[in-house]
């Protein structure tokens, strides 16, 4: 086969361009943000067996406070929140069905952070302090980085997000020791106890639920109770038409 | 020279003044305080040489906080065994691997810091376990010194 030189060169140009703009062109095509980890940390909370035993939800606070040296501060417009207990037509706006059980509408439900597969607060976070967890899809914290500026807190739709506008240990009563308290000016959130799971423990939240009101565990892994648990029953997450994929599971 | 006998005198005014905190310090001479270091008594194995650790501490803890939470990596290890503190595996840990042993903070830590006027942040969200008092309250360093003589009046 003969080409001249014209016809050689049109073709190195076409190859060429197609190496540089092939990858990106293809990822744009090919974005479905695919599950890619080894695993993939989730909850399912049941909303019906938390509601049979109200004094969970408070056993549930109670425990991550005391876990995470987290303060009580009255200032509604200041406080910390990890987990903590939002009405069911509140948390779930999105519900619009008008005529659900008016006991369900006013019920308390826990709320935390939804550890999305695609987080809005890691993308805006300028120095890297909040990341999602290559090995099992945790959205991580790291409070030495955080420079307090707050996008995360304006980019989480969920809310899960607080800033220490104060020292929190004046608002401790007590401080577990082996957790680090936080400082004033930075972000802080649930990690889902990242540091009780690298020990092979469960969440604090999940431990006092001895009747499986909140199931932990890997959906990555056909087998895993969370699994089945979800096959099983119909489930609802907060917000889903935002595309964040939130992986805090709600059974009504 | 105009004057010169009273620029004279005051030049060497000039000068004694100006050098008196020297010739001061030769006639009542007064030793700089000295950190004093006490050291763990039922310890007495460090998870590196005393002079690793007296000038790169620092580092070693920077190191150790990326380790943990950026990576996961929890316990120390050296040469690719976990390392063993009293036969527990040591974890990569200020409060929970350090401070267990230099369980007196303010006669370890706080000695060469206050000395040599550092501040370290660590212990703003960090806690010294051993010290409730310190817990309480703020933890700038102002405030510590404040509470070590609040101590010391408890202890009298």
């Amino acid at each position: 086969m003969t080409m001249d030189r014209r016809k050689f060169l049109k073709l190195t140009a076409l190859a060429t361009s197609l190496g540089i703009a092939g990858k990106p062109i293809y990822n744009i095509i090919a974005n479905d943000t695919p599950n890619n980890l080894k695993k993939r940390y989730a909850l399912v909370i049941n909303i019906e067996k938390m509601l049979a035993k109200p004094e969970i939800l408070d056993k549930c606070i109670k425990a991550c406070k005391k876990a995470h040296n987290i303060p009580d501060i009255p200032n509604k417009k200041k406080e910390i929140k990890w987990i903590w207990k939002e009405q069911f037509k509140h948390a779930f706006l999105e519900q619009e069905n008008e005529h659900i059980p008016e006991s369900l509408k006013l019920s308390p439900v826990l709320l935390l952070c939804n550890h999305c597969d695609n987080p809005p607060c890691v993308s805006v976070c300028p120095t890297q302090a909040t990341w999602k967890r290559n090995e099992d899809g945790i959205v991580m914290m790291d409070w030495h980085r955080c420079i307090g500026c707050r996008y995360c807190m304006a980019a989480c739709p969920y809310g899960s997000r607080s800033f220490n506008f104060m020292n929190p240990r004046l608002h401790l009563k007590e401080i577990n020791s082996n957790f680090p308290t936080r400082t004033k000016g930075v972000v802080e959130k649930c990690t889902l106890c990242d540091e009780r799971i690298a020990e092979g423990k469960l969440p604090a939240c999940v431990e006092v639920c001895c009747n499986d009101e909140i199931i932990f565990g890997d959906l990555n892994d056909p087998n895993s109770k969370i699994r089945k648990v979800l096959s099983k029953t119909y489930s609802i997450r907060r917000k889903p038409e935002l595309g964040t994929q939130p992986e805090i599971y709600y059974i009504v | 020279m105009y004057n010169g006998g009273k620029i004279t005198i005051a030049i060497i005014i000039f000068i004694i003044i100006f050098t008196s905190p020297i010739w001061t310090n030769w006639l009542n001479p007064q030793k700089a305080h000295k950190p004093e270091i006490v050291l763990p008594k039922d310890y007495k194995e460090c998870i590196a040489e005393t002079d690793y650790m007296k000038a790169y501490h620092m580092d070693l803890l920077n190191e150790w906080r990326d380790l943990v939470v950026r990576k996961n990596i929890r316990y120390l290890q050296k040469d690719g065994k976990p390392f063993l503190i009293n036969g527990k595996k040591a974890e990569m840990s200020l409060t929970k691997t350090c401070l267990n042993c230099h369980n007196d903070k303010q006669n370890f830590c706080d000695q060469c810091h206050n000395y040599l006027d550092v501040s370290p942040y660590c212990w703003d969200c960090h806690v010294d376990k051993f010290n409730p008092l310190d817990v309480e309250q703020c933890p700038k360093r102002i405030k510590l010194e404040v509470n070590v003589e609040q101590n010391q009046e408890a202890k009298q």
